[in-house]
């Protein structure tokens, strides 16, 4: 019942301004038009420039309030990402003042030049020089933020340090899986035939692949330590999602049948991190930054960075996914599996885990 | 300029002339549904463009509401819209078949269709002093196709399993598979028929736009005295001819995929728990596929805005545009670039670095030509005696909001950059204020500024400034603060973000925008109701030249027929930028130069 009677008020709203403008049109031709369009002319002119400073205030008030909720203040919590943040100030340090100077020249330009009785426009049709100027300035300042940018560029997309750990990323509809290489440091074969063989192999793992047997897998919580290179290879089961990593600065798609690759050094923990935005229960997240299904806004991982000591620890405490899946106990964990935290695909269980960490 | 005249311009005047005297009887029938008058072809354009707006612009208001309102339910809408929105709550469903819809409609049925078809159609032949297009019939079927299209869209609508629902890009695997999303069952190809019907009428339109601004100037009007608007339509056309069949071929493959058991794009897919046989495909050829037609498509939607708000520029400022052949040549540039920059679209699909390189340098030099054109456009202000016609502001705006967002694509251009701005909200702020909102204020300009020609009568001028008032500020409001979402990392084409710690403080923003946006979308209703009474009941135009311009369309009598001008095409013998020249306020381009005249 509201709903319509809002509606009703919408349309009294629409029917009122419409009889208004509809009579405005009628004083105007009593008034004489001449006359009318002049006067118009006037409150549109001091409009615009109204709308520029109004507009400047609003900038800067939008700065105030929203820049602090970006992650910027913080800087980046990875070493490369810095390089992202300094593109950002520079390109934003150039494109603010065109945008500063060309917007006030518009609108000023707009307002000073407004039709007067007498006043006669300067028959100005074009100025070789001045077209020469606005040509090579910008292409200079281009040229400046294409240079740094291609530099940082090639450094992020580069090679990995030799040092880097590997973790292996797998996407699908609607959560992110991780795979460690284990202790011979290599990741085993997959093949998406084999998904569900035997029955669990949700990632498709090669078991006849000697290099599998030790490879560890993780749903949802990923760990890494900091200060360390970390290579991400990217895979997708199904449709295309994207690793986004926004407080590292860093996303890459994870395609099916195409492997991708990202790497960074985490510049802080966890914990660190916490205490650096404020915010007790702040989590590095990965987000899904391609358009997926209908899931796509909860295909939500979490990271855990923490010290090499404790990343070690953690490590050690998993089993590998072969145990599990070919239901063999396993001969350093014999535990049973589920208590030391893997095979939990429920995230908010982890988050919660993660939260209680020291 | 030269003055001479081709033997071709003299034998086509002359033809035309002769082709004008057999009139045909004209029913209902051939008046206005399938005519082959360039300008009721034109406005069948404009009111299909403005009916899908208004359902583009409400889907929009639909997903806002979800956006701004995670927590909130509206039983209305369950009456309104049954299971898509069962008890009050918009589906996760329902919502990206909302998003994906609202694209498609803008970008292609509204700034193609309704902003080519409309104003290529009107303003060509009027402009260029020609009776009709080159082939009226062919032009008519473009219409026609578009229609539908439209209609074949309209319908996906409406079936079961919903429209299609993976974003306007429609990106395989997503789109290919219906296991994946509800969207991509046959609410996908119906999606993909219509958009094939949809290419073909565009390229229908092309060619005769092309065709026509070639061969059918009237005598004296050389390539360099058209205005700038035609020679913007024309770029448009050719990006149009030249990328549109891309995106035909790709979306032929993709049915195919779906349909015929190819593996085009498919490849090591195990989805809803079954292991498909497709091996060896890419779907990242599928993008390549689709940016060739889909960065070219952001150049189709906004050279025409560029066009005419040069011409309003200098018609309202009474001043020639600064640098009529800069803004040619930088018209030319940009089309050139449409064609190299497609892949920085790709820059995080892993893509060779050094490829993306490449890219980079040619997005980044797009920046150049876009430069000469904003500064130009200044300078026109520059001393000029400004008329402040809704038509004048609408174009003052588009210059204000292609600075605006142009300035945003540096970053989105610059690959380093565009790893952590990629699919944010960054990017939707900046192509909605660069392609979205300042075409629509190059259409609208377009609109407010040839009403007179089109229906011989006026909008309501009142009407008008609210509009532009509230569509400025609203649209700033919205997409401005946009920008710090995105740099907070906040993904793009997101149902709810209430379980993020990374951006869920941005909902009290999400509301403020959402609010904003309804604002805005009724002030576009205003608009609306403004264009259809002002038809029939706006203030008749009682003079040939009401805003005192200097192009070939104003000699016409006030409410052309078939053929345009009664009698002989007039010859032109000067550019169409005499504004404010020895002292005399303006001088159309059929008025012969005198001895005495400066050159310029």
């Amino acid at each position: 019942m509201k709903g319509y009677f809002l509606l009703a008020i919408i349309v009294m709203i629409f029917v009122i301004i419409f009889q208004i403008a509809k009579a405005s049109e009628y004083v105007s031709v009593l008034k004489g038009e001449e006359k009318t369009r002049k006067q118009n002319n006037k409150i549109n002119g001091f409009m615009l420039v109204a709308f520029l400073v109004a507009g400047m205030i609003g900038v800067w008030v939008c700065n105030e309030w929203f820049y602090k909720m970006t992650l910027f203040p913080q800087g980046s919590a990875s070493v490369e990402g810095e390089k992202i943040d300094f593109m950002l100030y520079l390109t934003f340090a150039v494109t603010g003042a065109v945008f500063v100077i060309t917007q006030i020249l518009l609108f000023w330009f707009a307002y000073k030049y407004q039709e007067k009785d007498g006043r006669k426009a300067f028959y100005f049709p074009h100025n070789n020089k001045l077209e020469l100027l606005w040509t090579t300035v910008p292409a200079i300042f281009l040229t400046v933020l294409v240079v740094f940018g291609l530099i940082n560029w090639f450094k992020v997309t580069g090679d990995p340090p030799a040092n880097a750990i590997v973790v292996e990323v797998t996407g699908h509809q609607f959560a992110w899986e991780f795979r460690y290489p284990g202790k011979d440091g290599i990741l085993g074969k997959k093949n998406f035939r084999l998904y569900n063989q035997p029955s669990g192999n949700s990632l498709g793992v090669d078991f006849n692949d000697p290099n599998s047997l030790d490879d560890i897998h993780v749903p949802s919580n990923m760990h890494i330590p900091v200060g360390v290179p970390v290579k991400l290879v990217i895979n997708s089961m199904d449709v295309i999602h994207d690793v986004g990593l926004s407080h590292f600065r860093m996303k890459m798609d994870a395609v099916p049948g195409i492997p991708t690759t990202l790497w960074f050094t985490p510049k802080y923990t966890t914990e660190e991190m916490k205490v650096r935005t404020g915010n007790a229960n702040f989590v590095y997240e990965i987000s899904c930054d391609q358009m997926c299904g209908n899931g796509h806004f909860s295909m939500r991982g979490t990271i855990v960075v923490e010290s090499m000591e404790d990343y070690k620890k953690w490590l050690d405490a998993q089993s590998p996914e072969y145990y599990s899946l070919m239901k063999i106990p396993d001969p350093n964990h014999p535990l049973p599996a589920d208590s030391t935290g893997k095979a939990k695909p429920d995230s908010t269980n982890l988050t919660a885990a993660v939260v209680k960490k020291p | 300029m030269s003055s001479a005249v081709t033997l071709q311009d003299a034998s086509h005047h002359a033809a035309h002339d002769a082709h004008h005297e057999h009139h045909h009887k004209e029913t209902f029938i051939t008046k206005y549904v399938f005519s082959q008058d360039h300008k009721t072809i034109a406005k069948q354009f404009l009111v299909t463009g403005i009916i899908w707006a208004i359902v583009g612009g409400l889907f929009s208001v639909l997903f806002r509401l979800q956006l701004g309102y995670p927590d909130s339910t509206f039983p209305w809408l369950e009456d309104i819209l049954g299971h898509w929105a069962k008890g009050g709550k918009i589906s996760p469903e329902f919502y990206y078949a909302l998003v994906t819809m609202h694209g498609t409609i803008l970008v292609f049925f509204v700034l193609t269709a309704g902003l080519s078809g409309t104003f290529a159609n009107f303003l060509i032949p009027l402009q260029i002093g020609a009776r009709d297009m080159a082939s009226p019939m062919l032009n008519m079927l473009s219409y026609w196709f578009f229609f539908t299209a439209s209609v074949i869209m309209a319908s996906s609508l409406f079936i079961q399993t919903g429209p299609a629902a993976g974003g306007w890009t429609i990106y395989p695997p997503l789109s290919a598979l219906g296991d994946a999303s509800q969207g991509s069952k046959l609410g996908m190809d119906l999606w993909l028929v219509s958009m094939a019907m949809f290419i073909i009428s565009s390229l229908l339109g092309g060619l005769n736009y092309i065709t026509t601004i070639l061969n059918m100037r009237t005598k004296g009007m050389s390539m360099t005295r058209m205005p700038l608007t035609i020679w913007a339509l024309f770029f448009t056309a050719v990006l149009g001819v030249l990328s549109f069949p891309v995106l035909l071929s790709g979306a032929i493959l993709l049915l195919f995929d779906r349909n015929l058991g190819t593996s085009f794009f498919l490849s090591d897919i195990v989805v809803a728990g079954k292991v498909l046989p497709n091996e060896g495909g890419s779907a990242i050829l599928f993008q390549h596929l689709f940016w060739f037609l889909g960065h070219p498509e952001v150049y189709i939607i906004l050279l025409p805005a560029m066009g005419m708000a040069s011409e309003i520029l200098s018609v309202n400022s009474r001043k020639p545009i600064f640098g009529y052949m800069a803004m040619v040549g930088s018209l030319f540039a940009i089309t050139i670039l449409a064609f190299l920059v497609w892949a920085h679209h790709m820059f995080v699909t892993g893509l060779n670095p050094f490829l993306g390189a490449f890219f980079v340098l040619l997005t980044l030099l797009i920046a150049v030509p876009s430069a000469i054109k904003v500064f130009n456009w200044l300078t026109t202000l520059w001393r000029g005696n400004i008329r402040f016609t809704p038509a004048m502001l609408f174009a003052i705006g588009f210059v204000s909001l292609f600075i605006s967002g142009g300035l945003t694509g540096i970053f989105l251009g610059n690959s380093a950059l565009d790893i952590h701005l990629h699919d944010t909200y960054f990017v939707v702020a900046h192509f909605h204020i660069v392609m979205g909102v300042a075409s629509f204020f190059g259409m609208f300009a377009g609109v407010y500024h040839w009403y007179p020609k089109m229906f011989g009568r006026y909008l309501n001028n009142t009407l008008g400034y609210i509009h532009f008032w509230v569509t400025i500020i609203g649209a700033y409001c919205i997409f401005w603060p946009m920008h710090y979402e995105g740099l907070a990392g906040m993904p793009r084409r997101y149902y709810d973000y209430s379980n993020w710690e990374s951006f869920k403080m941005f909902g009290g923003l999400n509301e403020f925008i959402s609010f904003v946006a309804m604002i805005v979308f009724a002030a576009q209703l205003l608009f609306v109701l403004n264009f259809f009474y002002s038809i029939w009941k706006g203030r008749k135009v009682t003079t040939l030249n009401p805003w005192a311009a200097n192009t070939l369309e104003w000699t016409t009598p006030i409410r052309p027929g078939h053929g345009n001008w009664v009698g002989e095409i007039p010859e032109v013998h000067r550019w169409p930028y005499d504004y404010s020249k020895d002292g005399r306020d303006h001088i159309m381009q059929d008025v012969p130069v005198g001895d005495d005249e400066s050159h310029h």
